[in-house]
């Protein structure tokens, strides 16, 4: 656990240097802001302002030691803390992300199982066929479609936006109005249909191979229960690579979010990332890399532990058990 | 022989393929008495296996019972319907299946898998469970089951597994178990274990076994009454010192020269020809006749039913009336080529 910490410190630390090393080859700030009318005078002004003039490792050190505080530094674009600016978007996307993921594994697991357990059907058929069509179309495509339908022909749902916001302390949620509700539907389903079709698949395979396996056949034997059997321990036994691939899937719906954003103008951090690239605006641009590759540290660690709790085999033995 | 407790009348095993139905078990008919142990022997792919798996009703699709009856204590079950089936199976009719390493549930402890079971056929509250399953472990010979009782199946070595599963295949008390090659994945020194346990546990609860394997000496050392199956059919059946003094079939005879003996004195172990034919190319008349040193005509044209032959039964037209009377090898003739 200890050697796991450590390689996340030491992931973290590259991460931040490559977002570090931003600031040195991508375009240069100072002529964004200032335009072309700048003097040189206010030019060297505003370069040692930014701390643009110091030496690289001591820019580097003073980088690591604000990012551990949690500062990134002034926005170039809006000029405002970069830390402020991610803390207003951060609810956004957290919240978008979380709705896709819960939607993926909520409906990505039963859908996986019954494929698994019924393989022959053809609900199961229909399932499988209609979810090559998730795996394959790309996220923009679903997103501009279902405008399409529900926003412009049918006027169902908001095209964009996120609707009315209740602001609880620093927490700006949608979850609490009908419109943010209605506004959440189409961006949840966009971000979270590829990962849906990916956990169904991944789960009816598993299940599949699992059934195969001869402790299962053996459960049969010992006259189980049906449910006992697919339940109690296909799917547990099913669960344990399943929880891998579904946890680096949860960093990547936060992280695809950029493109869901885009798509319907969602004001989480992607949208903020995205206007960050098109301005330069480096310190938003590494915050956010940092903060993307924390989210997949983090998700990296809890699946680690996630595993000491469903399979026996990765605890250690107490002394006096083993050896017998 | 007193009434018996499982009857398998008949029993044929097809599986649809592609290019046909193939026949895996074909024909085959035995009882086994209450207590008793029946052996069944022969090469793999002689149908042995699928017999097993026919009458705990656990064959594997497309695999089928396509013909005959299979009575337990006079009831058939062979056409139960799933729900009916699955409460005879562990609760009547026990299992044990040839890999230890792979027939325990890795995720779960060995007690919580033995309580399962126990609560699913017999009506015991979550303590009075433990405690059985504590005796059980007890019973199949592992030391300090009260604390390996918590232990995972990767905590057990092979042997020590295969006693769990012994455990669990009696932990309702069966009145059959069926063992498929319980011994076979197992080093020599524990096979012999493993089976003195499971001669122990037939005798003292009085549970009737079924013991499908390869091998001739566990047959030997263990079986009241042995079934020889080649190429899907029963060959010979009978008490198993009949069938090992004097074997009644070629390929009986064929298989008893070709385990060494400490006893006799021979140079070189005898072999049967050829290789048992597959399904889809199995030979009219006797199967057995492209490999059979006696074979004559009517092999070639009939199939053999099971005849009379002394103390045993078998399906050579040897024993037909009439016939000339066979000299066949036994543990100390030579056999074959």
């Amino acid at each position: 656990m200890i050697r796991r910490l450590l390689q996340a410190i030491v992931v973290m630390l590259v991460v931040a240097f490559v977002a570090f090393s931003l600031f040195q080859y991508v375009g240069d700030p100072v002529q964004l802001m200032m335009g072309q009318f700048a003097t040189p005078a206010d030019r060297i002004r505003l370069t040692h302002e930014l701390g643009l003039d110091q030496p690289f490792y001591v820019q580097f050190f003073h980088f690591v030691v604000n990012a551990l505080h949690g500062q990134f530094g002034v926005s170039l674009r809006i000029g405002k803390p970069v830390s402020v600016l991610l803390a207003q978007r951060l609810p956004a996307t957290l919240e978008l992300s979380i709705c896709a993921a819960l939607l993926a594994l909520a409906v990505g697991i039963p859908a996986g199982v019954y494929a698994g357990l019924r393989p022959n059907s053809w609900l199961a058929r229909t399932a499988m066929s209609a979810s090559l069509v998730g795996v394959s179309l790309p996220t923009f495509l679903i997103g501009i479609l279902l405008i399409l339908v529900f926003a412009v022909k049918l006027g169902w749902l908001p095209a964009f936006g996120r609707g009315d916001v209740v602001h609880l302390g620093g927490w700006s949620t949608g979850l609490l109005t009908r419109t943010g509700l209605e506004s959440l539907i189409m961006p949840t389903i966009t971000l979270g249909l590829f990962q849906l079709t990916l956990i169904m698949r991944l789960v009816r395979s598993e299940m599949l191979e699992v059934l195969r396996a001869d402790y299962i056949k053996f459960a049969r034997a010992r006259g189980l229960s049906d449910r006992a059997v697919n339940f109690g321990h296909a799917l547990r036994n099913t669960l344990v690579p399943v929880i891998t691939i579904t946890g680096l899937q949860l960093g990547s719906i936060i992280a695809f979010s950029i493109i869901t954003e885009q798509v319907f103008q969602w004001p989480g951090m992607g949208l903020l990332f995205v206007q960050a690239v098109s301005y330069a605006d480096i310190p938003v641009m590494a915050a956010y890399l940092c903060l993307i590759a924390l989210v997949f540290v983090v998700i990296n660690l809890i699946v680690d532990l996630l595993y000491f709790v469903v399979d026996p085999r990765l605890r250690v033995d107490r002394p006096g058990a083993a050896g017998h | 022989m007193t009434k018996p407790l499982l009857e398998v009348r008949d029993l044929r095993v097809e599986f649809p393929t592609r290019r046909g139905t193939l026949t895996a078990v074909d024909g085959v008919s035995f009882a086994i008495a209450p207590g008793e142990v029946l052996g069944v022997v022969g090469e793999s792919g002689a149908g042995k296996s699928l017999t097993g798996a026919a009458i705990i009703g656990l064959l594997e699709p497309p695999g089928r019972i396509a013909a005959g009856e299979i009575l337990l204590d006079g009831v058939r079950i062979d056409n139960l319907p799933h729900d009916a089936m699955r409460r005879i199976r562990g609760r009547r009719i026990g299992a044990i299946f040839q890999d230890p390493l792979t027939s325990l549930d890795p995720l779960y402890s060995v007690g919580r898998q033995i309580i399962e079971t126990i609560r699913t056929h017999l009506d015991l509250g979550d303590a009075a469970a433990r405690r059985r399953a504590i005796e059980l472990l007890g019973e199949v010979g592992i030391p300090a089951a009260g604390q390996r009782i918590d232990h995972y199946p990767h905590q057990f070595s092979g042997g020590m597994r295969q006693r769990v599963v012994i455990a669990l295949a009696i932990c309702a008390q069966p009145q059959l178990v069926i063992a498929d090659e319980p011994t076979t994945a197992l080093d020599v020194s524990i096979q012999a274990q493993i089976i003195a346990l499971l001669r122990r546990l037939g005798r003292d609860h009085g549970t009737a076994v079924m013991l499908v394997t390869h091998d001739m000496g566990v047959i030997a050392e263990t079986a009241d009454r042995v079934a020889v199956m080649y190429a899907g059919r029963i060959v010979e059946i009978g008490p198993v010192a009949g069938v090992i003094r004097a074997p009644k079939h070629p390929y009986t005879a064929g298989l008893m020269g070709s385990i060494p003996s400490v006893v006799d004195d021979r140079e070189r172990l005898v072999q049967i020809d050829g290789t048992m034919p597959r399904l889809t190319a199995i030979p009219p008349g006797c199967a057995f006749h492209p490999r059979c040193p006696h074979v004559f005509d009517r092999c070639r044209r009939e199939r053999p039913e099971l005849l009379d032959a002394g103390a045993t039964r078998a399906a050579c037209w040897l024993h037909a009336p009439g016939a000339r009377e066979p000299s066949l090898g036994s543990r100390s003739t030579k056999v074959g080529s």
